[in-house]
C-alpha cells in the first residue's frame, strides 16, 4: 500500500520503511502528533472515526445517486404502466427496490450478495463463492509461480553482470507497457499448444506478478552495505552462503511490499484472463455475463466480491510479512 | 583474436554496485569488442539473406551450423559489452544489443522451424502488418489513446491532485480518506468496466470513466504524501518569514511534492493504458486497441494483434519517457534528478 506513495528519490538506497510511522497530517503550521503513544481509544478516534464518517457520507450519497439515477426509469417502467396515481414517496421506494436499476442501492447489493452465498449450493454458478474459488485458485497459482520466477530472475541478475546489463533494462522498461494487452495472445498460444483451463490463466497472472518481485528483489539483494559483504568475504563465505545468510535476509523488507503489489496484479490478471476465453466460471466471467444480460445486481455483487478477495489476499500477505519480520520492527 | 578474460570485471562490479560513492572506472569501448560486435552483426545480416532464413528453401545442416555459431558469437559479444565498466551509455548499448539479438533469433528460428503464424508470427510479419494497416491502427490509437486515455488520465490525475490540495487543511478528512484510498490499490478497479459501459455507453467516455477511477487514488495518495515531504527546517523558515498558508503551499510544499506528483503521473500513464484497453474487452465500438486485440485474436489474425500490441507498448514507453523528461525540466533542482 505504501508503494504508491514511495518517493522516487528514495527508491535508490533506503528500504521501504520498516518503522511503522503513523501518518501525521499537518494543518498549515499546526503540527500534531497524535496516535504514536495514544491508547486504544485515542487510536480509534484518530483513524477509526474519520473513516467511519467518510463511509457514512459515501453511503448516503450513494442512496442519493441511486434515487437520482433510477427515478426516470422507475417512473417510466414501473409506476406509469401500473396506472395508479403515485406520490413522490412511491417514486422513492421504487427507485431503491428496482429489479434492474441503473445504480442499485447498497442494501440491494448486500441482499443479492447474501442470497448468492446462502441460497445456492457451493458448486452452483449462481453462488459467488464458486467463482471466488476459481479466480482465487488462478490468482494463487499465478502468484506463487510469478514470485518464484521473480526470485530466480533477481538472484540470477544480481550474480551475473551480463544479465544485469542486458535483461534488467528490458524488465524495467516492460513496466511502462500495458502488459495486460498480451493476455489474449497468451491464451491463443497456450490454447493451440493444448493447454486449457487453469494453466493459461495462471500464466497471465504469473507474468503480471513477477515484475514487481524481480525489480524489488534486485534492489533488495544489493542492499547490504559494503562492510557486510566484505565481512562475508573475510569469513570465506561462498556466493551461496553470502546469498542465503546476508543478501536474502537483507532483501526481505523489499520483498514484501512487492508481494503485496504482485498479488493485487495477479488478481487483476486472473480476472482479465477469464474475459476473452468465454469462461463460465470466475469473477471476471461473472462480470462479463452480468454485463451481457444487463443484470446490474450481479455485476455489483461480483464487484464487491472481487474487492473483498483483493483485500483478503493482500491482508494475507501483510500478515505473513508481519509474522516474518516480527523481530525487525523498530520500537 | 586475443581477449582479456572478462571475469575480474564481473567480480568487481558486485562491490562497485554496493558502494555508490566509488567512482566508476570509465574506459572507452574496447577496440576488439567493437570489431567483434560489428563483425557478428555483419555475419548475421549475411545469414539473414540465406534462402532458408527467407523461408524459400528448407534449412540445411550448414545453415544450422552457421546459426549456432552466430548464437555463440551473440552470447559472447553481449558478455563482452556488458563487462565494459562505463557510463550509462554502455548500459543502454548492452540492452540494445541484447534486444537486437533476441529479435534476430526470434525471426530466424520462427522461419526456420516454420512455426505457425497463429503461435508466433515473425517480427518481419508484425512490421508488415503495421505497414499494411496504418489506417486501422491509427483509428484504434486515436480512439483508445487520444480520446479515452488522455481525457481519463488528465481528469483522474487532476481530480486526485485537486482533492489532495483541497483536503490538505482538513486532517479529519485526510485520516478518513487516506486508508480508503490506500485500500483501493488492492482492489481490481478495472472490474467497474461493465458498469461504466452500462452508464456511459460503448463509446470512449465509458473507458475514460474507468481510467479516471483508476488514476484518481494513486494521485490522491501521492500528492498527500508529497505535501508532507517538505522538511521541518524549511517549514520553520517559511514560518519565520511570516509566510501564510497559501504562500507556504505555493513556494515550498508544492515544489517539494513534484517528485511524488510525477511519480504518480508515471504510474498513472501505464494504469490508464491498461484500464482503457481492458475496458474495451467488455464492450466497445468497432475501433480501439483493446477491441482490435480481442477480436483479431479470436479470428487468429495474430500479426495484427501483435501490431496493436506494438502500438500500445510504444505509446506506453513514449509517454513514460516524455514524463521523465518533463520531470527533469520541472524539478531540475531536486536531489533525485541532480544526482543523475
Amino acid at each position: 500500500m505504501a508503494t504508491l506513495s514511495k518517493p522516487p528519490a528514495a527508491s535508490q538506497v533506503s528500504p521501504p520503511g520498516y518503522r511503522k510511522v503513523k501518518h501525521v497530517p499537518s494543518a498549515g503550521s499546526k503540527l500534531r502528533t497524535v496516535g504514536e503513544h495514544g491508547g486504544l481509544a485515542s487510536r480509534m478516534w484518530v483513524s477509526g472515526v474519520p473513516v467511519a464518517v467518510v463511509m457514512v457520507v459515501l453511503l448516503l450519497s450513494w442512496y442519493g445517486a441511486a434515487w437520482a439515477m433510477n427515478a426516470s426509469a422507475a417512473v417510466e417502467r414501473v409506476l406509469t404502466p401500473a396506472g395508479n396515481p403515485f406520490t413522490w414517496q412511491d417514486v422513492l421506494s421504487t427507485t431503491l427496490n428496482m429489479e434492474r436499476p441503473v445504480l442499485p442501492a447498497p442494501h440491494q447489493i448486500a441482499l443479492d450478495f447474501w442470497s448468492s452465498l446462502v441460497d445456492w449450493p457451493l458448486d452452483s454458478p449462481r453462488n459467488l463463492l464458486f467463482h471466488v474459488a476459481v479466480t482465487g485458485e488462478t490468482t494463487l497459482v499465478g502468484f506463487v509461480l510469478g514470485t518464484l520466477l521473480g526470485l530466480v530472475l533477481a538472484v540470477a541478475i544480481v550474480h551475473s553482470r551480463t544479465l544485469d546489463r542486458a535483461l534488467l533494462p528490458w524488465i524495467v522498461a516492460s513496466q511502462t507497457v500495458p502488459v495486460l494487452a498480451i493476455a489474449p495472445i497468451v491464451l491463443v498460444i497456450l490454447g493451440s499448444l493444448g493447454m486449457e483451463g487453469l494453466a493459461p490463466k495462471a500464466v497471465i497472472a504469473m507474468y503480471l506478478s513477477f515484475f514487481p518481485v524481480t525489480v524489488a528483489m534486485v534492489q533488495g539483494l544489493r542492499s547490504p552495505q559494503v562492510i557486510e559483504t566484505e565481512m562475508m568475504h573475510t569469513y570465506a563465505a561462498t556466493r551461496w552462503q553470502a546469498l542465503w545468510l546476508l543478501r536474502l535476509p537483507a532483501a526481505l523488507p523489499f520483498l514484501f511490499p512487492a508481494l503485496r503489489v504482485g498479488i493485487a496484479a495477479s488478481l487483476v490478471g486472473a480476472m482479465v484472463a477469464e474475459l476473452p476465453t468465454g469462461a463460465t466460471a470466475g469473477l471476471g466471467a461473472r462480470l462479463l455475463t452480468g454485463s451481457y444480460y444487463g443484470n446490474t445486481l450481479a455485476i455489483w455483487s461480483a464487484l464487491v466480491m472481487s474487492a473483498l478477495l483483493g483485500l483478503l489476499l493482500t491482508t494475507w500477505v501483510a500478515a505473513t510479512e508481519h509474522f516474518a519480520l516480527r523481530h525487525r520492527r523498530q520500537p | 583474436m586475443t581477449t582479456k578474460p572478462a571475469a575480474p570485471a564481473a567480480h568487481a562490479t558486485s562491490t562497485a554496485r554496493a558502494a555508490p560513492s566509488m567512482p566508476p572506472v570509465t574506459k572507452p569501448l574496447h577496440g576488439t569488442t567493437a570489431v567483434a560486435v560489428l563483425a557478428s552483426l555483419a555475419a548475421a545480416s549475411l545469414l539473414f539473406l540465406h534462402p532458408a532464413a527467407q523461408g524459400t528453401s528448407p534449412p540445411t545442416a550448414l545453415f544450422w551450423l552457421l546459426l549456432a555459431a552466430l548464437g555463440v558469437a551473440a552470447l559472447w559479444t553481449i558478455r563482452r559489452v556488458a563487462a565494459i565498466q562505463g557510463t550509462r551509455f554502455d548500459g543502454v548499448l548492452t540492452a540494445a544489443l541484447f534486444g537486437l539479438w533476441v529479435l534476430y533469433f526470434w525471426q530466424m528460428l520462427v522461419v526456420a522451424f516454420e512455426v505457425p503464424r497463429v503461435l508466433l508470427p515473425a517480427p518481419t510479419l508484425i512490421v508488415q502488418s503495421l505497414i499494411d494497416n496504418p489506417g486501422k491502427l491509427w483509428g484504434d490509437f486515436s480512439q483508445t489513446v487520444l480520446k479515452a486515455v488522455c481525457v481519463g488520465w488528465l481528469l483522474g490525475s487532476g481530480l486526485g491532485f485537486a482533492v489532495a490540495v483541497a483536503i490538505d487543511r482538513m486532517p479529519f478528512l485526510q485520516r478518513g480518506l487516506l486508508p480508503l484510498a490506500s485500500l483501493s490499490s488492492t482492489v481490481p478497479l478495472v472490474a467497474v468496466a461493465p458498469i461504466a459501459v452500462m452508464w456511459f455507453g460503448f463509446e470512449w467516455p465509458s473507458k475514460a470513466a474507468v481510467v479516471v477511477l483508476m488514476t484518481f487514488f494513486p494521485m490522491l495518495v501521492s500528492t498527500l504524501a508529497g505535501l508532507q515531504a517538505s522538511g521541518k527546517l524549511e517549514r520553520e523558515l517559511m514560518y519565520s518569514y511570516a509566510a501564510g498558508y497559501s504562500r507556504t503551499l505555493w513556494s515550498l510544499r508544492l515544489p517539494a511534492a513534484t517528485p511524488f506528483i510525477f511519480g504518480a503521473l508515471k504510474v498513472n500513464a501505464t494504469l490508464a493504458l491498461i484500464g482503457a484497453i481492458v475496458a474495451e474487452f467488455f464492450g466497445s465500438p468497432t475501433v480501439g486497441l483493446g477491441f482490435r486485440i480481442s477480436t483479431e485474436a479470436a479470428r487468429m489474425n495474430m500479426s495484427l494483434v501483435w501490431g496493436a500490441i506494438v502500438v500500445a507498448a510504444v505509446t506506453g514507453s513514449l509517454a513514460y519517457a516524455l514524463l521523465v523528461q518533463l520531470e527533469r525540466r520541472a524539478a531540475f533542482w531536486h536531489p533525485s534528478i541532480r544526482g543523475k
